[in-house]
């Protein structure tokens, strides 16, 4: 099958996923005890402005009308209307989103980074001692909260040890969200990097034991290049899926990473909302963070298929 | 992909009774001694809590704010002049409690899905596989924070958000495992035997595909333990007075610059008890699998 088959093919896939999204989106307003118009403004609201807001919302529709009207606005590209700001959801939304894609490619970008030399270290000296340290890692590191690594490495770098990075804050020009994000990227990336790093460790370590390992040794091919050309290129392909389906984790952690560094993002957006009960904004903002993962899952498949041209046939 | 791949490595399935020398090999498993040890002291800690201190944990002494570690208060107090030692173990009775419990639900439903998903297959196993697509194609924290957003902050609603959120592990985990023990011989002979669907699934499958789910479930704690926290940093989850550890970093972290310790002290205690249970289930792994 040819690539553009396969993404065709996954594409069509997604559709009813997508659908199902939407459906639980919609029905988050309908998980709110009592009257979902009432709680949301509170109890000194007058019954007038409830029973407009309930009629605002069509929430005195019956249920699949009510879902009708809410997929036809989303098909206009119309997310609602926040209580809060008075305008568009999706516009809010869309404002602060690249600073959140630039957290989470910082971030994967810094976890890469630290996953691979490790992993390689590690698999290069097995049951010896750095592969034992290497192997603490996930241990270890899948327990730290995101938030509280962050507040920690705030501490650290942000507050001592000569205020190296700012403790807050976007910054501006691509030179200065580098210096600003790099801490909030690199309380991200070290979330997912113990999960990377086994994976990878893993398949290098079953790489190792190919033949193709062993031919390219024999051909007198220096380590480094035989790591690096006829390894990690294999090894990498799991690693790229195990990235894949993780980065729900990875891009919910920045939700609360956002939080954590003040970052203008769709994180702060969504607690915020949360706090001011405007619903609209927060159900955009879940739909949103949803869309981005089910274009990352689509993004890791064809990635997949590109360096391994076996999966299209699967 | 993940669960086939372990139902792989373990290659067919013992029940956990029959198994061989889980009891003569359990203390020379390192990884489940020490989390053993380590979550059963942390578990006592909790249990005990009155005995261990004599404060009480929402006790505010309004003259005696932001000490340092003396005899008298151990940790020191915070900001309420609340002993930071005794909202510790009174946190980590509220955390685990809601952590443990937090996992039956999903560990109970989602095996019972996984169960009918692949033994029946067909139309069963497209809407369970349909559900389970949806809610994955959602990040962990975003969904849990917009269910407790909808449904109001506390206790039961984080049972329900965790519940909806995570019983889709366990039902890919178990319909991998059922997939493909139904094919073996045992199964196939309950079903020549005239066996009913409900005694083969439940007496005969159960047993040995739940293994893997178990494992799952001690890690699984971990992430619950990571989401109950984060909701309470983020002032959604365990409500005040009642200490929680996730609260009591939020709390710390306006005093960061004078008194770094109050975010730093809870933060650790997540920590250790996430290696303690991290551990515990590379153990049980370790245990479970055959020889």
């Amino acid at each position: 099958m040819s690539l553009g088959g396969y993404v065709v093919r996954r594409l069509l896939q997604l559709v009813p996923i997508a659908l199902g999204v939407t459906i639980l989106v919609f029905f988050l307003i309908h998980l709110v005890p009592g009257d979902p118009a009432r709680t949301i403004l509170g109890n000194q609201a007058t019954t007038v402005r409830v029973k407009l807001l309930r009629h605002a919302w069509g929430l005195d529709r019956p249920l699949p009308v009510q879902y009708l009207k809410f997929m036809g606005r989303l098909l206009h590209g119309d997310l609602g209307t926040s209580l809060f700001y008075s305008v568009g959801a999706g516009r809010l939304v869309l404002q602060r989103l690249p600073v959140t894609l630039w957290l989470i490619g910082f971030g994967a970008v810094l976890a890469v980074a630290i996953a691979v030399p490790l992993s390689a270290f590690a698999a290069t000296h097995r049951d010896r001692l750095p592969d034992h340290i290497v192997r603490a890692v996930p241990l270890v590191g899948l327990g730290f909260p995101p938030f509280w690594l962050g507040i920690v490495l705030l501490l650290t770098f942000g507050l001592n040890l000569g205020r190296l990075f700012p403790v807050g804050g976007y910054g501006s020009g691509f030179t200065g969200h580098l210096h600003s994000m790099f801490l909030p990227a690199l309380t991200v990336a070290l979330g997912i990097a113990p999960i990377l790093i086994r994976s990878l460790r893993a398949g290098l370590l079953e790489v190792f034991e190919a033949e193709y390992i062993t031919t390219a040794r024999s051909k007198g091919l220096p380590e480094r290049r035989v790591l690096i050309r006829h390894a990690l290129r294999n090894a990498i392909v799991s690693t790229v899926s195990v990235l894949g389906v993780n980065i729900g984790y990875l891009v919910g952690g920045t939700l609360v990473i956002e939080q954590v560094y003040a970052i203008p993002g769709i994180g702060q957006l969504m607690i915020n909302s949360i706090f001011e009960r405007d619903f609209p904004v927060v159900q955009a903002v879940t739909l949103v963070f949803s869309v981005m993962v089910v274009l990352v899952y689509l993004a890791t498949d064809v990635a997949h298929a590109l360096l391994d041209p076996r999966v299209r046939f699967d | 992909m993940a669960a086939a791949a372990t139902a792989d490595a373990l290659g067919e399935a013992i029940p956990v009774g029959q198994r061989r020398g889980f009891r003569g090999r359990w203390y020379r498993t390192p990884s489940f001694v020490a989390g053993v040890s380590i979550l059963g002291t942390i578990v006592l800690l909790a249990v005990l809590a009155p005995l261990v201190t004599g404060f009480d944990p929402t006790y505010q002494d309004l003259n005696h704010t932001l000490q340092g570690p003396s005899w008298h208060h151990l940790l020191g107090t915070d900001d309420l002049g609340r002993d930071t030692w005794t909202r510790l173990v009174y946190g980590a009775r509220t955390d685990l409690r809601v952590a443990f419990l937090a996992v039956l639900f999903p560990f109970t439903i989602g095996t019972v899905l996984g169960l009918f998903s692949g033994y029946y297959g067909g139309w069963v196993d497209s809407i369970t596989s349909w559900f389970v697509n949806v809610v994955v194609a959602f990040p962990f924290y975003v969904l849990i924070i917009a269910l407790v957003f909808a449904l109001g902050s506390g206790t039961r609603n984080i049972y329900i958000a965790i519940t909806l959120v995570g019983w889709v592990s366990y039902t890919r985990i178990i319909r991998g495992e059922v997939l493909v023990a139904k094919r073996r011989d045992y199964v196939l002979a309950a079903r020549a035997g005239g066996l009913s669907d409900f005694r083969i699934l439940f007496r005969h499958l159960l047993p040995n595909v739940i293994t893997q789910a178990i494992v799952f479930a001690m890690s699984d704690i971990v992430l619950d333990i990571l989401a109950i926290v984060t909701l309470g940093y983020l002032g959604l989850g365990v409500q005040p007075p009642t200490p929680d550890w996730g609260t009591m970093i939020a709390e710390g972290q306006t005093f960061l610059t004078t008194h770094w310790e109050l975010s730093t002290i809870p933060g650790i205690a997540v920590v250790v008890t996430a290696l303690g249970l991290s551990l515990l289930a590379d153990g049980l792994a370790d245990l479970l699998r055959p020889e």
